[in-house]
């Protein structure tokens, strides 16, 4: 798999000389589905459900940018990626757009030649260990084996923590995160550490999830979002709107059930406007005027992708905390769709 | 026509219908050609990158690398100040030391098991036969998922491991044992056992031309063997024991102190040497068949003992056929270590070609200082192997 990448990044580099300043849209529009890159499988954000079709946070945002340009959410083929293969697939072209809760840095964003669109989780690192260890605190790791997935911020966020308090940890490393959970469950290491919202969606299936404990600390700040290559502004655009256009719907009350009506009566112009009743922000991305009316039409607004996927009553059971809008607590702040 | 014009012509017909000329054409020909695509792929690849605004270039080597790992041997690895080539180099040192490790046991293994194979003891032919079988007919990687997976990672946990005695213990985190800590004055033990190994070399040379000349056998093995023991315990005892004794003892999470054999490391040393013992263990078997049983008979003949036999008279013959296949179980061996990354043994495939790569992004780097590795490392073992099938190749006087 990561051979197979490596060599289409090689090749894709060495004959595609007139591909990097292709128009991605027109070359989605040309095949007639966007090729999203997904994890391998983490519930809750991108995991195939049991009839065998992805599912998740991560999913929507793939769907929602499908119903954008096509006004139907299902015109998405999923490619599934370890933390180690999802940038050179990204680089080669061999995905459109990676959704797959990839931490924004400042050298993803400069030096592998990427656009991050936006920040659609904000998440943090933290450890998971077996309750019957007894520890209370990250502090009390000194000496612990730690199982933590390859090519990662994880792993630099990790030796960074340890070493700031005076710690040592012996780490073993994988390549996707089932592994890791393998060998975490088997005991192999004292410790799980990966983005919190990785530790409750991998406790929520295990087979006993009262076992293990995610400890208070939040060591690192990892704004997860989806990114895009360098050079494509339009595609970038339409990328990062069709982001804020659910956040914004969010804000503006505006969902999957209501949006029929509030498109047929609504007063309000700021919901004009998103939903293409006036204005032309639709075609100003070089999409129909009906892009984020189909998007919430399909798919639904941040909020009801995060109650579907991660909220209260799933099995991650995570509270919207960080991830509520600005006016309710947290810190989701789309700019303004005019 | 004149008789002039009709020579050139002859002439000029012959150089197109010269086969040396031809051949040297089409030769260059092909030269250029490769060579004008090495030229236009790596420059075409150079332009891409940089049009992506993908970092290239090995500057990457000397940043700090930022990330810990689980097994670092003979260096010292901090992971705030060393950087990507420090990476590199343990994931050398990690994969040679399982390599090395791997082809010392696969070889033990592997003519034990050929020997059996040739028994003539029902039961022992055919466990070495099931042995063979069942091993060469399943995909390493799987092997090592089983060893890692099924078989260490279901030993007694920490806290009830299985000890012998009271310093060595075994558990799902690997073995543990007591360690020897160097203090001053150590130098003298390793220089005592390297004499000690010249000094056996010289012992078996002179045994073997004093038994040449006069026919008397030296007990060459014991009298090595005592030289090898004795000489470094003189040495220590000279320089007063000059090491302390580390013991594993229980700490919070897992056994500190001592050595311990990580549990990726066994897993990926016992599939590796498994695996290919199985195969070398065929190799063993045909080398001695290939031996004409009349040699076995002509020494039978002349009163040698069987055990003599086979060490004498059969295996020198064998190695002739046994070495160059042998030769390429230890590439196989060397290049399978890098399936360590499937099981989070940290080897350069995993550490360097995996963490270091998605940490810069440079792939296309990574991935070549990689292959330049394996390359040399197997050319090197290539080499060795050669010389050794020399020095052992039929002498014709």
């Amino acid at each position: 798999m990561k051979k197979a990448s490596f060599i289409a990044v090689a090749t894709a580099a060495t004959f595609m000389a007139t591909a990097a300043t292709a128009a991605t849209l027109d070359d989605v529009k040309a095949k007639g589905f966007i090729q999203c890159g997904v994890t391998t499988g983490l519930a809750g954000f991108a995991a195939p459900n049991n009839d065998g079709k992805w599912e998740g946070f991560d999913v929507d945002f793939c769907r929602a940018m499908s119903a954008a340009i096509f006004g139907d959410p299902e015109k998405v083929k999923y490619t599934p990626t370890t933390a180690k293969e999802r940038f050179t697939a990204l680089q080669s072209g061999e995905i459109d757009v990676l959704a797959r809760n990839t931490t924004w840095t400042f050298s993803r964003d400069v030096n592998l030649g990427f656009e991050f669109v936006g920040v659609n989780y904000y998440d943090g690192q933290g450890f998971m260990v077996k309750k019957a260890l007894g520890v209370k605190s990250a502090l009390e790791l000194d000496g612990a084996r730690v199982c933590v997935q390859s090519g990662t911020t994880t792993e630099l966020n990790l030796a960074d923590y340890f070493t700031a308090n005076g710690m040592k940890y012996d780490s073993v490393v994988f390549d996707t995160a089932d592994e890791v959970r393998e060998a975490y469950l088997k005991d192999t290491c004292d410790v799980y550490t990966t983005d919190q919202s990785g530790l409750y969606a991998q406790r929520s299936v295990i087979a006993d999830p009262e076992a293990h404990i995610v400890l208070p600390e939040v060591i690192s700040k990892e704004p997860l979002g989806p990114l895009v290559r360098h050079g494509d502004n339009q595609w970038g655009d339409i990328a990062r709107w069709t982001l804020n256009a659910m956040v914004e719907a969010e804000e503006l009350n505006i969902s999957s059930a209501n949006v029929d009506t509030l498109k047929a009566d609504t007063k309000n112009p700021s919901i004009q406007r998103i939903l293409g009743t006036s204005g032309d922000l639709g075609q100003q991305l070089g999409l129909s005027n009906e892009w984020a009316y189909n998007i919430i039409k399909n798919v639904g607004n941040y909020g009801e992708s995060f109650a579907r996927n991660l909220g209260e009553g799933t099995a991650l059971n995570i509270a919207r905390g960080l991830n509520a809008q600005w006016n309710k607590g947290g810190i989701l702040y789309a700019p303004p769709l005019r | 026509m004149t008789a002039e014009a009709a020579d050139l012509e002859v002439a000029k017909i012959n150089k197109f219908r010269d086969p040396r000329i031809r051949a040297i054409f089409y030769q260059i020909l092909v030269i250029v050609l490769i060579v004008g695509f090495v030229a236009y792929v790596g420059h075409n690849t150079a332009v891409n990158l940089e049009k992506r605004g993908i970092a290239s270039g090995f500057n990457f080597l000397s940043q700090p690398a930022g990330f810990g790992i689980g097994i670092v041997l003979l260096m010292d690895f901090d992971s705030q100040t060393s950087t990507h080539l420090d990476v590199l180099l343990i994931g050398i040192i990690n994969t040679l030391a399982v390599s090395i490790s791997g082809i010392f046991l696969a070889t033990i293994i592997g003519f034990i098991f050929g020997v059996l194979r040739l028994s003539k003891n029902w039961v022992v032919n055919k466990i070495a036969a099931v042995y063979i079988e069942v091993i060469r007919n399943i995909p390493l990687l799987v092997q090592l998922m089983f060893w890692y997976f099924a078989v260490l990672s279901v030993l007694p946990l920490v806290g009830d491991s299985m000890s012998i005695g009271n310093n060595f213990f075994v558990n799902n985190r690997g073995v543990n044992f007591p360690a020897m800590i160097p203090s001053t004055g150590f130098w003298l033990i390793p220089v005592a056992l390297l004499v000690a190994i010249v000094a056996s070399v010289l012992v078996r040379n002179w045994a073997h031309k004093r038994q040449d000349l006069t026919g008397q056998i030296f007990p060459v093995f014991w009298v090595c063997l005592g030289l090898i023991i004795v000489l470094p315990v003189i040495a220590s005892l000279i320089m007063g024991n000059p090491f302390t004794m580390s013991y594993p003892e229980f700490g919070r999470f897992s056994i500190t102190g001592g050595w311990s054999l990580e549990p990726e490391f066994l897993a990926l040393l016992l599939g590796l040497s498994i695996y290919t013992g199985a195969f070398i263990a065929e190799i063993v078997r045909s080398g001695i068949n290939a031996v004409s049983h009349g040699q076995t008979e002509a020494a039978h003949s002349l009163g040698i003992r069987p055990g003599l036999t086979t060490r004498l008279v059969i295996l020198p013959q064998a190695l002739r056929v046994i070495v160059p296949p042998l030769t390429s179980q230890y590439l196989n061996l060397t290049k399978n270590s890098s399936l360590a990354t499937a099981i989070g043994y940290a080897d350069i495939t995993a550490l360097f070609a995996g963490t270091s790569l998605n940490q810069t992004g440079q792939a296309i780097e990574c991935i070549m200082i990689t292959m330049l590795f394996y390359l040399s490392i197997s050319l090197l073992i290539s080499m060795f192997m050669n010389w050794y099938n020399k020095r052992i190749a039929l002498v014709e006087r």
